[in-house]
């Protein structure tokens, strides 16, 4: 797929290029753009600034005027609770990222035999997570709780790291890379050589699906990061919470104790800071097609 | 003796190295045919029957019982579960709240849904524009609010909304301007909407913008040099071209508002406008975590997940010949 857009993308640049003497720039287009960008970044720029007040300048300066207690404001919530803000990020890191990764791997595990395997009742294993695909992970919330209460699993990290592993989506985008990037024949060959399956899919599969397993994993890493019910329902000891629900707890004390809006903001702009960088590194995996039911990459 | 791959392998290949062990072959076969596929997807199936199948299924027979206080109702024996009928959900569909929160879903959406992907398309279709300068820097400070969780997005306008922080009301304030609270009850609908279209409008248009991408050049050339100009190709090729798109962000964004819950639940602390029946999941939340009624938010539930797959059911139907026909 990347072999085919990029000459046209380089032959579109050629002729770009010769043709944009020619080509008045449009200013209405160019500033409806702009205009556009800026009312995305204004918030971002907004708790940059915030960040930097301490709690009575928040609420007496105007709150584009940057201050200088960003640090202060930084080493406060690191002291919060002794370092809770902290143990919130770690959390997350595990729950989106290590849970991201074994969903991966699950996925491109399920997709390559789906694609690759012929097998009695294979059709109808697709047709049933096909279905999956189609119950959005939020609706399910509930229902998990009460099968995970049932088990007495909640209130623990398995409550909130199990369920966000099976990820029907992911199988299908992998189906779909497996059946476009790994040729039959390969596969053959290294059978015929006596490699076992589960050898042929690690080493040889899953380095020809890597472009795809990424976008896969960011779907789900963007997924579990976003899915604030979960958690929220299935936790209650805040050792335990993801960085969107341990905020929105503090939050919700700064509505009695206004002095924690500081750390609220701080917190936000820390915890936004990591999704960004790795959204830009990643960029060009986010290339969604999906009238074609698959992702780019 | 089939051969694993599908039949458009070229059978020769493997053929004459194989066939002085058949042996072994057949025995590998047999084992590759059907063992060895359910032990790989093993993992797969046993976590969706553990986490998708078991809780639909688990509450679909909740939505059917209730509690009986037997005798005094003292003690731990004292409530036992039986069978209520569709009782639950006859109260679920007849409780006002339910109804109103609804409506007031349902609104949401018609404002935020056409507004949303209108810019999304408006953004995608200047991207695409040769005319456009900056258009790289656009592109990503458009879609970076994706990478900001609802959380903390409906925090950060959140306090874009609150009078005494916000930029906005600083200088409405020097302008004499008395403008109202965005989180006052009328304006609060907006202010989620506001919320959920800064996080969205950038996946949306980069969703559209890779569809634009995908058609071939000669095609706008072709347009060109018949004297169309660049509006007339966007909106007799471009936009027709990029309809299965538009339908599917169309369908992804109604699924996505029947379920608004973390903004709403977010804003909670900074207004008293929001109530905890505002949309159906915090209905439903109320009812299984705060009123501990578990029966009657199973039922909501199972309403709430049915009109779901009901809008999902078509979006399956648009796109089944192009994604999924191909495929089996």
């Amino acid at each position: 797929m990347t072999s085919m857009a990029t000459p046209l993308r380089t032959a579109g640049g050629i002729r770009r290029g010769d043709r944009s003497k020619r080509e008045r720039v449009s200013v209405a287009s160019t500033t409806i753009l702009l205009l556009g960008a800026l009312y995305c970044l204004f918030p971002v720029f907004w708790v940059l600034t915030a960040s930097t007040k301490d709690g009575s300048e928040l609420f007496s300066t105007f709150t584009l005027a940057p201050s200088t207690h960003l640090w202060d404001n930084i080493v406060q919530l690191t002291q919060y609770r002794d370092g809770l803000f902290w143990r919130w990020m770690l959390n997350t890191a595990l729950y989106a990222g290590l849970g991201a990764l074994v969903s991966t791997y699950v996925s491109a595990l399920s997709g390559y035999v789906l694609a690759k395997f012929t097998f009695p009742g294979k059709s109808t294993v697709f047709k049933v997570l096909l279905m999956g695909v189609l119950v959005p992970g939020v609706i399910l919330a509930i229902p998990q709780y009460f099968l995970m209460a049932q088990v007495g699993l909640t209130n623990t990290y398995w409550a909130v790291f199990l369920p966000q592993i099976i990820s029907p989506y992911g199988i299908y985008l992998a189906r779909i890379y497996t059946a476009a990037s790994v040729p039959t024949d390969v596969i053959e060959a290294a059978r015929t050589e006596g490699a076992g399956e589960m050898h042929i899919f690690s080493r040889i599969a899953m380095p020809m699906m890597l472009p795809g397993l990424v976008t896969i994993f960011l779907f789900q890493f963007v997924a579990v990061w976003n899915n604030f019910m979960l958690p929220y329902i299935m936790l209650g000891d805040d050792n335990l919470f993801p960085i969107t629900v341990g905020l929105n707890g503090l939050l919700n004390q700064g509505a009695t104790a206004p002095a924690l809006y500081t750390l609220v903001i701080t917190g936000a702009l820390l915890s936004v800071i990591p999704l960004i960088v790795l959204f830009l590194l990643l960029q060009r995996f986010w290339r969604v097609d999906l009238a074609a039911g698959a992702v780019k990459a | 003796m089939t051969l694993l791959a599908p039949p458009k392998a070229p059978a020769d290949t493997a053929g004459s190295p194989l066939g002085t062990r058949s042996g072994r072959r057949r025995r590998y076969d047999v084992r590759t045919r059907i063992i060895t596929p359910y032990l790989m997807l093993a993992p797969g199936i046993i976590l969706f029957a553990a986490f998708m199948l078991a809780p639909i299924l688990y509450t679909i027979y909740l939505s059917f019982q209730r509690t009986q206080v037997v005798g005094l109702g003292l003690g731990s024996g004292a409530r036992k579960q039986v069978f209520a009928g569709v009782a639950n959900y006859v109260s679920a569909l007849t409780n006002p709240e339910f109804a109103a929160s609804v409506g007031r879903v349902l609104l949401y959406g018609l404002i935020l849904i056409p507004t949303m992907l209108g810019l999304a398309l408006l953004f995608a279709l200047l991207l695409d524009s040769r005319r456009t300068r900056a258009a790289g820097f656009s592109r990503i400070s458009i879609f970076l609010p994706y990478a900001v969780p609802a959380v903390i997005s409906s925090l950060l306008w959140g306090f874009l909304y609150l009078p005494a922080v916000s930029p906005f009301y600083f200088v409405f304030d020097k302008l004499g301007w008395d403008v109202p609270s965005v989180l006052s009850s009328k304006l609060v609908l907006f202010g989620i909407a506001n919320i959920a279209l800064w996080g969205g409008v950038g996946f949306n248009m980069i969703v559209m913008y890779t569809s634009l991408k995908a058609v071939p050049t000669e095609i706008y050339e072709a347009a060109r040099i018949d004297g169309a100009s660049e509006v007339q190709t966007a909106l007799r090729i471009k936009i027709p071209i990029i309809a299965p798109a538009l339908v599917m962000t169309a369908l992804f964004s109604m699924i996505a508002t029947l379920q608004v819950f973390a903004e709403p639940t977010l804003l909670r602390p900074l207004t008293n406008s929001l109530s905890t029946s505002w949309s159906p999941l915090m209905l439903v939340y109320r009812d299984a975590f705060t009123r501990d009624n578990i029966y009657s938010a199973a039922a909501t539930s199972v309403v709430i997940a049915v009109a779901t797959f009901a809008v999902s059911f078509l979006f399956l139907r648009i796109v089944q010949k192009r994604a999924f026909g191909q495929e089996d």
